[in-house]
C-alpha cells in the first residue's frame, strides 16, 4: 500500500497533447476516480502510472519513490484492463497465480494465496476452470483477483465495469467498493460514468482534453464546480445566457430567461454571464415569477424531468414530482436558491464561489 | 423448389460427384494398382517394397527430412516472425517485407538459385577456388545436408507468415498484463506469447512437413545419393516397376496422413479470446546499442536468406561461357532475356504456363465458390464431405497426384469417368486445378461461412432474388479473399515442377521444364532469366490480388 504522486505529467502522441501538466496526489488507501468523457486521456494517464507508456515530461512517484524511468515490470502496479486481458490458455488459478511467480513460493503457499484471493472475489473453488468458460462478471472478478494476488502497491482499474450488463453493473460496483475498502489498497479507477465515480470514489479527478479540470470529493464537484465543463459533465444542467444584476452576500443575482436567479459566482464576475442551472434549482410555483410552457416530461420514477420553454425561447430542465405538470401546460416557476452557477460569458472561467 | 433446396438436393450431390471423380478416384486407382496385377489381387509389390532395404531407407529419409525441415524452418520462421513484430530496429518494415519474398519464388527456381550460389560451380565454390588456386571445387553441395538447408531457408516462410499473421491480431493488453504482473520479456514469451501462437506454429509445422514430404525439386537436383520417396517414385516408374511405384506412392500418402493427424492432435483448437484485432506495438528497445545489434543481425540473416535470389538475378545477366574461373562474373549481357523474347521456341513455354495456370486457377476458384456456397452450414454431414474432398489433395503429394492422374486418364472407360487425356493439352491444367483445391478451398469456404447471414436476409427483404443477392452482396464481399486465393493457385500452377515433369507433353511444356532443359544444356544464364521472369510474373499476380483487396 502506498501513495501515488503525479507531478506535471505530460504525454503527446504525434502532435496531439493527450495528457497535459497533470499533478495529483493520492493518499494511502484512497480511491480516486479519473472521470472524463471518452478520449479525454484517462486510459493514457493510467498507462503512464503503470509504466506502459514513457512520459514526455513530469514524474511519477510511488511511495515517494521516483519510478518515472523504471519499467512497468518493476513498478508493482496491479492493473485491471478494460477487456480484462485474461490469459485465455491458462486456468483461473494459473491466471491468478501468474504474478506470484517472482516470489518463488513453495507450491502449497502459492495455492493457498490463490485460494485466498479467489475467496475474496467470491470465486472460491474456481481454480481449475477455464477463463474462457466464465461469464463476464466472473471474468472481471478473476482479473481483479489476478491484479491483487501479488499485493501490488497500487490498484489501477480501467473502466472495470464497462463490459458488464447494466443489470450486473450495479451489483458488481457494490462488490468492488467493498473489496477495495476491505483491502485498503490505494486505487485509481478510470471511468466515464459519473454515477460510478460518485458511488466509488473518495475523490474525483475530472479530466478534460488531457487536463485536470477539478479534483475533489464528489459533493464538491457537484456543489462547487470549478468550471462550466465540470458543472456540465457532473450532474445535469441547463444553460442560459444572462446578466449580473446584483450581488447579495454569497450569491450573485443573474437575470436570465425572464427571471432572476440566485447563483454562485466568483466575486469578479459582472456583466454578461453563462448561467448553468441544475434541475433542482427551479420549482413549479403557482405564484412563481417566471412564465413557461412544458414541452416534454421524462418520467424517471420518484421524480420526473420537465423541459420548460421560457419567455424568450430558452429551455430549462426542472425536476419535480411526476404529477406536477403535463406536456403543454402553461406553468410558473420559481428559483429554489441552490444549484445555479454563473461564469463570465467571455468563456474564461471566473470560477464558482 | 426454393434455392436452398436446389442447393441441397441437386448441386451438393453433383459437387460431391465431381470431387469424387477428380480427387478420390485417381488416388483409389493408385491404391488398387499397388495390390492388383494382371487382373489378380496380389501383395507381391508390397512384399517387394517391404523386403527392399533401399525402399525403407527412402521412406525413413523422407521422414527424417520432414522432421529436420520442420525443426529448422520452424525455429527460423518463428524467431523471424517474433523479432520483426515485437522488436524495433532500423529498417524493420523493409526486412519484414523482404523476408516474405521466398513465398513468391517457384520451387524449382529457388533450387536453381541455390545451385548458382552454393553449387560446385556456384559463387562460393569459385571464390574459394580463386583464392586458394585449387582447380577442383572445394565441396559438393549435395546430399541430406544440402536438401535440409534448402528446405529450411525456403520453407521458413510458412511459419514466418503465420506467426506474423497471428501476432497481428494479438491483444497487446495480454503482454502488458504479464508485464504488470512482473513477468520479464522471456517469461512473457514462454508463458503467454508462445502458447497462444501454438495454432500458428502448429500450422506452420504442418505446412512445412507436407511440403517437405512432397518436395521433389530439391532432392532431385541436390539429393545425390540421398533418396527420398518422391524422387524414388519417379525413378521406379522410369524403370517400369509400376506396381512398386504405386506402393511407394501409398507409403508417401501414409506419411502425409500421419503428419496431418499429428498436427491436428498437437495443434489443438485455437484458444478463444487471444485476438482482439490489435497488434502489439513493437517494443522500442531502450539502448541504441541493442537496437543496432538486433538490426545488424536481422539484416544479416535477411541478406543471407535472399542471397540465392540475388544470385539468380546476377546470373541471368551473365554471358554464356564468360564466367568460368572467377568468383564473380566479369562479362555482362542482356542477351539471355533477349533470347527469351526473340526465339519463339523459348517464349512459347510462357504462353503455355500462363494459360494452363490461369485456366486451372479460374476453374478451381469456381469450384471452391460452389462448394463454399453449398457447404455453408458446417453442421451438415454433406458439408463435411465436400470440405474433406477439397482438402484431400493436401495430404497427397504432387508427384503422387501426377501419377494417379496419368493412371486414371490413360484408358477410355466413360462409365468410370476415365478418358484418354494423357498426351492431350488438358491433363496438366486438370492436375494444377486439383493440386490447388486445398489452398483455394480453405480460405474461400471460411470466408463464406464468416459472412453475416443477416446480409442475405436483408437483400431478400429488399426484393433481391438469390442470384442478385449473390452477385451484389456475397460476391463483392468475397472478392478480396477470392482474389488472393486464385492468385495463390495461379502462382502454384505457374511455377509447378513436380506434377509437370510427370505429365507434360511437347505441346504443354511449361517454363519449369524449360529451366531444367537449359540447365542440362549448360545455359545457366538462360535458366536464370527464365527463373527471374517467372518470379516477376508470380509477384505481379500477388500484387494484383493485393490491389483488388485494397479496393474492395
Ligand atoms: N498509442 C496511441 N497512439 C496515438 N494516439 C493515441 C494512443 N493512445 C491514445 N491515443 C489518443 O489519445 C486520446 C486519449 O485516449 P485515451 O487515453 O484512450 O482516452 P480515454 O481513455 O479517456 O477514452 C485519444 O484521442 C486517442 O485517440
Ligand atoms: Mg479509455
Amino acid at each position: 500500500m502506498s501513495t501515488v504522486r503525479l507531478a506535471g505529467l505530460a504525454k503527446r502522441f504525434d502532435t496531439t497533447a493527450v495528457v497535459s501538466d497533470v499533478s495529483l496526489e493520492i493518499a494511502e488507501g484512497e480511491l480516486v476516480a479519473l472521470l472524463g468523457p471518452s478520449g479525454s486521456g484517462k486510459t493514457t494517464l493510467l498507462r503512464l502510472i503503470a509504466g506502459f507508456e514513457p512520459v514526455d515530461s513530469g514524474r511519477v512517484l510511488l511511495d515517494g519513490d521516483d519510478v518515472t524511468n523504471r519499467p512497468a515490470l518493476e513498478r508493482r502496479c496491479g492493473m485491471v484492463f478494460q477487456h480484462y486481458a485474461l490469459f485465455p490458455h491458462l486456468s483461473v488459478g494459473e491466471n491468478v497465480g501468474y504474478g506470484l511467480a517472482n516470489e518463488r513460493l513453495p507450491r502449497p503457499a502459492l495455492d493457498a494465496r490463490v485460494a485466498e484471493v479467489l475467496a475474496m472475489v467470491d470465486l472460491k473453488g474456481f481454480e481449475s476452470r477455464a477463463v474462457t468458460a466464465l461469464s463476464g462478471g466472473q471474468q472481471q472478478r478473476v482479473a481483479l483477483a489476478r491484479a491483487l494476488a501479488p499485493r501490488p502497491r497500487v490498484l489501477l482499474l480501467d473502466e472495470p465495469l464497462s463490459n458488464l450488463d447494466p443489470s450486473l453493473r450495479e451489483r458488481t460496483r457494490g462488490e468492488l467498493r467493498d473489496l477495495v475498502r476491505r483491502t485498503g489498497i490505494t486505487t485509481v479507477l478510470v471511468t466515464h460514468e459519473q454515477e460510478e465515480a460518485f458511488d466509488l470514489a473518495d475523490r474525483i479527478a475530472l479530466l478534460h482534453r488531457g487536463r485536470l479540470e477539478q479534483v475533489g470529493a464528489p459533493e464538491l464537484l457537484y456543489d462547487e464546480p470549478a468550471t462550466p465543463f465540470v458543472a456540465g459533465f457532473v450532474g445535469r444542467t441547463s444553460s442560459l445566457r444572462g446578466r449580473v444584476v446584483a450581488r447579495d452576500g454569497d450569491l450573485t443575482r443573474v437575470q436570465a430567461g425572464g427571471g432572476v436567479w440566485p447563483a454562485r459566482a466568483a466575486l469578479d464576475v459582472t456583466g454578461d454571464v453563462l448561467l448553468l442551472i441544475r434541475p433542482e434549482a427551479t420549482r413549479f410555483a403557482t405564484d412563481g415569477s417566471i412564465a413557461g410552457t412544458v414541452l416534454r416530461r421524462r418520467f424517471a420514477g420518484a421524480t420526473a424531468f420537465f423541459s420548460v420553454r421560457l419567455a424568450g425561447g430558452a429551455e430549462i430542465e426542472v425536476a419535480a414530482a411526476p404529477a406536477a405538470a403535463r406536456e403543454g401546460d402553461a406553468v410558473r416557476l420559481e428559483p429554489t436558491g441552490v444549484g445555479a452557477h454563473a461564469w463570465a460569458a467571455d468563456g474564461i472561467a471566473g470560477g464558482a464561489s | 423448389m426454393k434455392s436452398d433446396a436446389v442447393l441441397r438436393r441437386i448441386v451438393a450431390p453433383l459437387l460431391l460427384l465431381v470431387l469424387a471423380w477428380l480427387v478420390v478416384e485417381p488416388v483409389a486407382l493408385v491404391a488398387l494398382d499397388a495390390v492388383r496385377s494382371g487382373g489378380e489381387w496380389t501383395l507381391a509389390a508390397v512384399r517387394a517394397f517391404v523386403a527392399e532395404p533401399n525402399e525403407w531407407r527412402a521412406a525413413l529419409n523422407s521422414l527424417w527430412l520432414a522432421l529436420a525441415s520442420v525443426v529448422l524452418a520452424g525455429v527460423l520462421g518463428v524467431s523471424l516472425g517474433l523479432l520483426t513484430r515485437l522488436t524495433d530496429f532500423p529498417g524493420r518494415r523493409i526486412v519484414s517485407a523482404l523476408l516474405a519474398l521466398p513465398a513468391v519464388l517457384p520451387p524449382l527456381v529457388g533450387v536453381v538459385a541455390f545451385l548458382f550460389l552454393y553449387g560446385e560451380s556456384g559463387i562460393f565454390a569459385r571464390a574459394v577456388m580463386a583464392s586458394t588456386g585449387a582447380d577442383t571445387p572445394p565441396w559438393r553441395f549435395e546430399g541430406a545436408g544440402a536438401v535440409v538447408l534448402i528446405h529450411a531457408t525456403t520453407m521458413y516462410v510458412y511459419s514466418y507468415l503465420l506467426v506474423r499473421g497471428a501476432l497481428a491480431t494479438f491483444d497487446p493488453a495480454l503482454l502488458e498484463a504479464a508485464t504488470a504482473l512482473g513477468a520479464g520479456r522471456w517469461r512473457a514469451l514462454r508463458t503467454v506469447i508462445l502458447p497462444l501462437l501454438r495454432p500458428a506454429i502448429g500450422n506452420g509445422a504442418l505446412l512445412t512437413a507436407l511440403s517437405s514430404l512432397a518436395s521433389f525439386s530439391a532432392p532431385y537436383v541436390f539429393g545425390g545419393g540421398f533418396r527420398v520417396l518422391p524422387t524414388e517414385i519417379v525413378s521406379t516408374r522410369l524403370n517400369g516397376d509400376i506396381s512398386i511405384a504405386m506402393v511407394e506412392t501409398l507409403a508417401l500418402v501414409a506419411l502425409s496422413l500421419v503428419a496431418l493427424l499429428l498436427a491436428s492432435r498437437l495443434g489443438g483448437a485455437a484458444t478463444r479470446g487471444a485476438g482482439k484485432g490489435l497488434a502489439p506495438a513493437p517494443r522500442r528497445t531502450r539502448s541504441r546499442r541493442s537496437r543496432v545489434a538486433i538490426g545488424a543481425a536481422m539484416w544479416g540473416v535477411t541478406l543471407w536468406l535472399l542471397l540465392p535470389h540475388v544470385t539468380l538475378l546476377v546470373v541471368s545477366f551473365v554471358r554464356q561461357g564468360a564466367w568460368t574461373t572467377t568468383a564473380l562474373p566479369t562479362a555482362w549481357t542482356a542477351g539471355n532475356y533477349l533470347t527469351l523474347i526473340t526465339d519463339p521456341v523459348r517464349w512459347r513455354p510462357f504462353g503455355t504456363s500462363l494459360w494452363m495456370a490461369s485456366t486451372a486457377a479460374a476453374a478451381a476458384g469456381l469450384l471452391a465458390l460452389a462448394v463454399g456456397v453449398t457447404a455453408r452450414d458446417p453442421g451438415r454431414p454433406l458439408s463435411r464431405w465436400l470440405e474433406g474432398g477439397l482438402a484431400l489433395p493436401w495430404a497427397v503429394p504432387g508427384t503422387v497426384y501426377a501419377i494417379a492422374l496419368a493412371t486414371m486418364f490413360s484408358v477410355l472407360q466413360p462409365a468410370a469417368g476415365r478418358f484418354v487425356l494423357i498426351g492431350t493439352l488438358w491433363l496438366l491444367p486438370l492436375a494444377y486445378l486439383i493440386r490447388s483445391l486445398p489452398v483455394i478451398g480453405r480460405p474461400v469456404v471460411a470466408a463464406i461461412r464468416g459472412l453475416d447471414p443477416a446480409l442475405d436476409e436483408a437483400a431478400a427483404s429488399l426484393g433481391a432474388g438469390p442470384w442478385r443477392a449473390f452477385g451484389t452482396v456475397t460476391l463483392p464481399l468475397l472478392a478480396p479473399v477470392l482474389a488472393g486465393a486464385v492468385a495463390l493457385a495461379f502462382v502454384m500452377g505457374l511455377g509447378d515442377f513436380m506434377t509437370s515433369i510427370i505429365l507434360y507433353t511437347y505441346d504443354t511444356r511449361p517454363v519449369s521444364l524449360e529451366i531444367l532443359g537449359a540447365i542440362r544444356q549448360g545455359e545457366l544464364g538462360v535458366a536464370a532469366a527464365y527463373g527471374v521472369v517467372l518470379t516477376v510474373l508470380s509477384t505481379g499476380a500477388f500484387l494484383a490480388a493485393e490491389r483488388s483487396r485494397r479496393f474492395a
